[in-house]
């Protein structure tokens, strides 16, 4: 239980993350307390019994449970004995990483529809296997052995079993249907009640007229195949869903608000007004738009400009919402709020953004759109024909009803959605997120791949260029003053000396540097004014530090955003797929091209704004092409919602992760290449499935018109179509999404 | 073939009693947490360490 993090190494321990006051997050009835959050990191047996004991061990705290599926921890208490923010931290120092959510939000996501679904479905199973004991044996006699009598209460037990689970288990597609013929259209659900309708109604006819044929076992196992392909659809969706909750939980950062007489409340960030001041600690993120009144020192952009240089702020500078703070702590006035700050113009803009995605239809809605008006006029054709041709109205409506019964979309319902969930499964393992049911044939659909730099192409944090210059003795004593500070050059510093100890009584100069004691020596490391450097300014513009021991020499540490491992073989990886590969960034020209020349890209812009972004975007789609968007900032946040697909590092602002397609975790870029050969399959094979059901659907139509369907035909052709196609879905991969042949496939030329 | 005024009712509730079963461990959220349920059963929570 020493270790931070997952006991069994699944998933690296999550840094602490400033979440600032939860209080204003518990939900209170009466004397319960209740605390959302959502923990991050958790993936074993270990991180439940370490998060768990880690919560319940809080004093006054009386249930924590965490649930593993959706990564929430719930704890439990009675009356205010237990101050919310020891559980946040709590779970924090076992190592995850915890955000609270918004208790209202956490309500909405409550999934009821789910398990209604769930009940429909084990009713109508029941219904399906308990009347086919009955059927099969009807079946086996062939009307030769079954005397009359035995045959109606066969009948008889049938309508009792069927009549009443169709009119539970059938509730979801009749309340659907009766909701759009109400508004005067009709969908899928449409011809799927009346198909279930006319089966009970004509069959309990049949049976009062101790008829041979009843379809009770159809109208079960009808309900019963279509309510399994409703119910993966619609967790696909929850997953999506939530994903989104959760993302909107990191969102809900509390802000410190300075009152008039210099107290600090906690308060949410939307109660944050213009002209109200608040303040900054070191590693929390500007929840509004603002001026720095008082402090100074250096700040993170990266995630709204995609500047990879931190910048020193002092009074007077403006502070972009979802800056962070990197010294602290700093006083700032709010200048707008949380409607109306930087984040807020850039949700809008993902907004309008993503109304124009809304256009792309699902191949399952197009065949949908097909199959409603073909299905009943061939319905309405038999009728007529069977009418002109001379036979009776019974026997008319008989082969109308099979026609519609056999036609049923059991095969078509189950296509899309079982792929779309066994692909995104596999996907999930390997690290790789899809948010949506349809990002798949998306992504199989794109031309072009529009790469954002810094935090994509590169990994977003400076990394120490000449650790080899320095003595071990340097290295040791800046890496032991680095270890207080949260300042990514120090983290850099840490990164490259490895394991140690912090030194004790170091002091940090706001905006300079860092200053303590190794032995006896005195250990300066900042910039190049506080360390006492004299002479001229370095001839290139790197980042830099420097440090100096006791009375040394000072020693310049030089730092640059390094690229990803694999950058380059994952853009020759897309551009083998037929992609064509550009990067577009909001960092200077220098370190654009610089970037740009180690991967082998010659199509890039730099200081390029959030709009242009998605103007450029636009403009792509304009020319023809399907934009697949890889980024990771704030200001990547409208493209990703503006292009065709996007996809977003794990390592992500919240905003450009709810607007992405497709998260992906890990330090490679080879994920991008690997989950577009994943979604081109998944695509296959959905139209493997609807070239199946549309083959056996343009066999069986014809047999039905011709009066040769009976009831034992109509329940072989639904349940193998239904199974081939569920069989489709689920047939390997070749191995081909497999852990280590993935990385494998991505570093082969093509296909 | 009077056997089956028997037969049929008691197989009847033998599936009723599935499905019973399956109604109550949707309603007490057992499909809530599939992951969590998984890996719980390897958790040496009613052990004294």
């Amino acid at each position: 239980m020493s270790a931070a993090g997952c006991p069994s190494g699944l998933a690296p321990a999550e840094e602490a993350a400033g979440v600032g006051d939860v209080a204003p997050f518990v939900r209170a009835s009466g004397d319960a307390r209740e605390l959302a959050l959502k923990v991050t990191g958790a993936r074993c047996a270990g991180c439940i019994g370490k998060i768990e004991s880690a919560v319940g061990g809080v004093d006054g705290v009386e249930t924590a449970r965490l649930n593993l599926t959706t990564g929430r921890l719930v704890a439990r208490w009675t009356g205010d004995v237990v101050d919310p923010n020891t559980v946040v931290s709590a779970v924090a120092h076992a190592g995850y990483r915890a955000a609270p959510f918004d208790p209202e939000a956490a309500a909405r996501d409550d999934d009821a529809y789910g398990r209604l679904l769930l009940r429909c479905m084990g009713v109508a199973g029941f219904a399906a296997a308990n009347v086919m004991l009955l059927s099969v044996s009807v079946w086996a006699a062939a009307g030769s052995d079954m005397g009359e009598a035995t045959r109606a209460l066969m009948h008889w037990a049938s309508a009792a079993i069927v009549l009443p689970a169709a009119a539970y288990a059938g509730r979801p597609f009749f309340r659907s249907a009766f909701n759009a013929l109400k508004a005067g259209s009709a969908n899928m659900d449409v011809p799927i009640s009346l198909a279930v309708f006319l089966a009970c109604g004509l069959s309990v006819f049949e049976t009062l007229r101790h008829g041979p044929e009843v379809y009770f076992d159809a109208a079960a196992m009808l309900l019963f195949f279509l309510l399994i392909g409703r119910w993966l659809d619609h967790r696909l969706r929850q997953r999506a869903r939530s994903a989104a909750t959760d993302l909107l939980a990191l969102q809900t950062v509390a802000a410190r608000r300075l009152e008039t007489d210099d107290s600090v409340t906690s308060v949410s960030a939307r109660d944050l007004l213009p002209g109200d001041r608040f303040v900054l600690h070191a590693g929390e993120r500007a929840p509004v738009d603002g001026v720095v009144e008082a402090g100074a020192g250096d700040a993170d952009l990266s995630l709204v400009t995609g500047e990879t240089a931190p910048v020193s702020i002092r009074p007077g500078s403006t502070l972009h919402s979802g800056c962070v703070a990197l010294t602290g702590p700093i006083t700032v006035t709010a200048t707008a709020d949380a409607e109306t700050s930087l984040v807020a113009d850039l949700a809008r803009l993902i907004e309008s953004a993503e109304q124009g995605k809304s256009r792309y239809r699902q191949i399952a809605d197009r065949a949908a759109g097909l199959y409603v008006p073909v299905v009943h006029s061939l319905a309405f054709a038999t009728i007529a024909g069977w009418l002109l041709l001379g036979a009776g109205p019974r026997e008319a409506i008989m082969n109308a009803v099979a026609v519609l019964i056999i036609t049923c979309p059991c095969a078509l319902g189950l296509a899309a959605p079982a792929v779309q969930i066994v692909a995104s499964g596999r996907l999930f393992k390997t690290g790789v997120l899809v948010k949506t049911g349809d990002a798949l044939e998306r992504l199989a659909s794109a031309t072009a791949v529009v790469f954002d730099k810094t935090g994509t192409l590169t990994s977003g944090k400076p990394a120490l260029l000449n650790a080899g210059a320095l003595t071990a003795e340097e290295l040791n004593a800046s890496a032991a003053l680095a270890r207080t500070s949260r300042h990514p050059l120090s983290r850099a510093i840490v990164d490259a000396a490895g394991p140690g100890l912090a030194a004790e009584d170091v002091e940090e100069a706001s905006g300079g540097g860092l200053s303590g004691h190794i032995g006896d020596a005195t250990v300066l490391l900042g910039s190049r004014a506080f360390v006492g450097v004299d002479g001229p300014d370095a001839e290139d513009d790197s980042l830099e530090t420097w440090v100096r021991i006791g009375g040394g020499d000072a020693k310049r540490l030089v730092f640059a955003d390094a690229v990803r491992q694999d950058a380059r073989a994952a853009v020759n990886d897309l551009r083998a797929l037929g992609l064509r590969v550009l990067m577009l960034t909001g960092d200077r020209r220098a370190p654009a091209a610089r970037v740009a020349a180690e991967i082998g890209l010659d199509e890039w812009r730099s200081e390029v704004s959030p709009q242009e972004k998605s103007g450029i975007i636009e403009a792509l789609n304009a020319e023809g092409e399907r934009v697949l968007m890889v980024g990771d900032g704030l200001n990547d946040a409208p493209a990703l919602a503006g292009a065709a697909v996007s996809m977003t590092p794990g390592s992500a602002v919240d905003i450009a992760q709810t607007a992405a397609d497709v998260v992906y975790q890990g330090d490679r870029l080879a994920p991008v290449a690997r989950t577009i050969r994943a979604g081109r399959a998944a695509k296959a094979r959905m139209l493997q499935n609807f070239a199946f059901a549309a083959f056996y659907n343009a066999v069986a139509a014809p047999l039905a018109m011709a009066g040769h369907v009976t009831p034992l035909i109509a329940a072989l052709a639904m349940s193998g179509s239904s199974l081939v196609v569920t069989l489709n879905a689920l047939r390997p991969e070749g191995g081909r999404l497999a852990g280590p042949g993935a990385r494998q496939t991505a570093l082969q030329p093509a296909e | 073939m009077t056997g089956l005024l028997i037969l049929i009712p008691i197989a009847l509730a033998l599936g009723g009693l599935g499905l019973a079963a399956f109604l109550w461990s949707v309603r007490s959220g057992q499909f809530d947490d599939p992951d969590g349920a998984a890996h719980r059963i390897l958790l040496d929570d009613d052990l004294d360490d």
